[in-house]
């Protein structure tokens, strides 16, 4: 789930704007051929409401049906693994039914709070995060504005469907071609030491210093055009009359681009932002996976990793769990926090 | 008259201004295009080269030394063929599975008389909330005795409540009319959906199966931790083995024996990487079209 968010990113951000919609819509309230208003007398209360409420479900059986088996779908596959999330109280073994494992209280909790690995672990996740926060959140915002400015709509369009690309390209993919670019004997070395900068290659891969910045760049050329599509899509959503007002106004372009384009999508903004800021423990797992080496483990060990190598490969289950879970309810105030403080700045919110 | 030239004036400058702005502005998306556009030609023209030949390096722009025989390798590895099968099995049935099952799902809690509405609709706003976690996803899919199954593929992608909101609201702009005058005519609720719901959603359809499908095709790591057996493993598990492992070994055993001198692990690699991109890069920009309507339709009502 986690990872489709990656995959989808601002399409799926845009669902979360509807999710209030789908909650608090209650507006056109019109009644269907089939809806059957209850007799509104005071008579009906009782045993032919109960009739005709069970007559109403017996002729939307099919629909009943579509309904519970996605409901069903997500008891198996979101609730039961919320469910399973008991094993970090507990000392679970793998080859034994969980109703064997005893009972450990907070002492998985206790154990990674007090682990040397601790405290990479959160730096390496909190700095990628925020540097993608700082670098790579304002950029596609510019890149929407200046593609927006451009005049001829073939050239436009050209751009769009180039900047999207990339996005297309899995991350195995784009970790080969960074180990191809990126090697002793690679493009950027040969470039680098062409123009006079280094004296020998540099194994960029194998040196711990460069991994966040190839982290931040590589996501960047990845996702910049693709996360400005939500911002285009609020851009044309602007009344071309306010442009017009601007005009007459005397407003030149870059005027009109900061008092008029960017207030206008300030909402879309502030949105993307509360799940940017909440999403601030998770990493591009994807991504990290695919250029992590032992030589670079020191600033590249994110929690999702450390999660996935404790569990998965160690066998450490109950532990790993521990820590996944404390970083679920990190994450959930993240998410409350930001957009509490959204909401007080600038009147969006999510709920 | 002293008005009149000031504007005069401030258009004029104005004028200026703006054509030199078109000008950088024109250059700076240029620029993007060439930065975004060039490791990919740089893998083509690479991969297009004599495996030994582009050894020595210094291929930009131009393969040097034109040759086929990392391609003719690739398809003539039965490894790599077996895990592009295995690709395109999971994308196709996996998007049609994701895109029919969720799309019933959301036809079923658009409609406004269904009984539980609410409720179903809070217990998807949970699944988005708290997203299952690795560890306990994967002793759920042991479980369910699904590892080493193709089937893990499919039924855990199967559903997904952010898409079920995008459809949600797509269901909603569909005329009641239509629907009723289905019903007045004996349809039940599941014909309409497949025969009046569907047909006129294709738009939200060609969206989400764009996206699924690409997950589908480019999802590595369900096949890392959920399949053992090398032969149902999807090319770009394969690929993540050989490419971030860099183990180049692996490469060479996928060769098939026989393989033309000049055809090396990296060539091999640089082959198997365009292969496998190919038909994403080559689609998408037909589909461009409705997932930009798709962003459209959910900005403007955000």
């Amino acid at each position: 789930m986690r990872r489709l968010l990656f995959v989808l990113g601002p399409l799926y951000n845009e669902g979360h704007v509807k999710v209030c919609n789908a909650n608090d819509e209650e507006v056109p309230q019109k009644v269907s051929v089939h809806a059957e208003a209850p007799n509104p007398t005071a008579a009906s209360i009782g045993g032919a409401a109960r009739r005709s409420w069970l007559k109403k479900l017996m002729r939307q059986r099919a629909l009943q049906v579509m309904a519970l088996l996605g409901i069903a779908w997500m008891i198996v596959f979101n609730f039961i693994p919320i469910y399973w999330n008991v094993i970090a109280f507990r000392e679970f073994d793998i080859i034994q039914p969980l109703s064997a494992a005893p009972w450990v209280g907070l002492d998985h909790f206790k154990e990674f709070l007090t682990d040397d690995s601790l405290g990479y672990v959160i730096r390496n996740t909190l700095a990628m995060s925020l540097l993608k926060l700082i670098i790579g959140f304002p950029l596609p915002i510019a890149f929407a504005l200046l593609l927006n400015e451009v005049r001829s709509i073939r050239y436009k369009k050209w751009i769009q469907t180039v900047s999207y690309l990339p996005h297309f390209l899995s991350w195995v993919i784009l970790g080969g071609i960074l180990a191809t670019w990126l090697a002793d004997v690679g493009i950027i070395n040969k470039l680098l030491m062409g123009l006079g900068f280094i004296d020998e290659p540099i194994s960029y891969l194998a040196e711990p210093k460069y991994f966040w910045s190839i982290i931040v760049a590589s996501d960047l050329w990845k996702e910049l055009g693709w996360s400005a599509i939500i911002y285009l899509a609020a851009i044309s959503g602007v009344s071309p009359e306010l442009y017009e007002a601007a005009t007459i106004d005397g407003a030149g372009r870059f005027q009109k681009m900061w008092k008029v384009t960017l207030p206008c999508i300030r909402g879309t903004i502030a949105i993307l932002f509360i799940l940017a800021v909440s999403a601030l423990l998770n990493s591009n797992f994807d991504q990290i996976l695919v250029l992590k080496n032992s030589l670079n483990e020191s600033k590249s060990t994110v929690i999702d990793v450390y999660v996935y190598q404790t569990g998965i490969s160690d066998g450490r289950f109950s532990y790993s769990a521990a820590v996944g879970l404390l970083k679920s309810i990190i994450a959930l105030g993240l998410l409350l926090g930001a957009n509490y403080v959204t909401k007080k700045l600038n009147d969006t919110s999510l709920f | 008259m002293k008005g009149g030239d000031t504007l005069m004036f401030s258009l004029k400058r104005r004028t200026a201004g703006d054509a030199a702005f078109d000008w950088v502005n024109n250059v700076l998306m240029l620029v993007i295009c060439f930065i975004t556009l060039y490791p990919i030609w740089y893998v083509l023209v690479n991969a297009f080269n004599d495996g030994t030949d582009a050894m020595r390096g210094g291929i930009y722009w131009w393969p040097r030394a034109f040759s086929l025989d990392s391609f003719k390798t690739v398809f003539q590895s039965s490894g790599i063929m077996t895990a592009m099968g295995i690709t395109v099995a999971k994308t196709a049935v996996g998007t049609v599975a994701h895109v029919l099952f969720t799309a019933m799902v959301a036809f079923a809690f658009s409609r406004r008389e269904l009984i539980g509405r609410k409720i179903y609709m809070f217990i998807g706003t949970i699944t988005m909330i708290f997203p299952g976690a690795l560890i306990p996803t994967y002793l759920l899919i042991r479980d369910l005795g699904m590892i080493d199954h193709f089937i893990v593929y499919i039924i855990p992608a199967m559903f997904s409540f952010f898409d079920l909101i995008i459809f949600l609201s797509f269901f909603r702009e569909i005329p009641d009319g239509l629907v009723e005058a289905a019903e007045i005519d004996g349809a039940g609720d599941f014909t309409v959906f497949l025969r009046i719901v569907i047909p006129v959603s294709m738009p939200v359809i060609a969206t989400i199966a764009l996206f699924h499908g690409v997950y589908q095709w480019n999802d590595y790591f369900t096949g890392m931790i959920f399949i053992n057996d090398t032969n149902m493993q999807p090319i770009q598990t394969y690929l993540y083995r050989v490419v971030a492992q860099a183990s180049s070994n692996q490469m060479i055993s996928a060769m098939p024996s026989g393989v033309a001198s000049n055809v090396t692990s990296q060539s091999l690699k640089l082959a198997t990487m365009v292969v496998t991109t190919a038909p994403i890069v080559v689609v998408y920009p037909f589909l461009q079209k409705y997932f930009v309507k798709g962003f459209m339709i959910g900005s403007i009502k955000g």
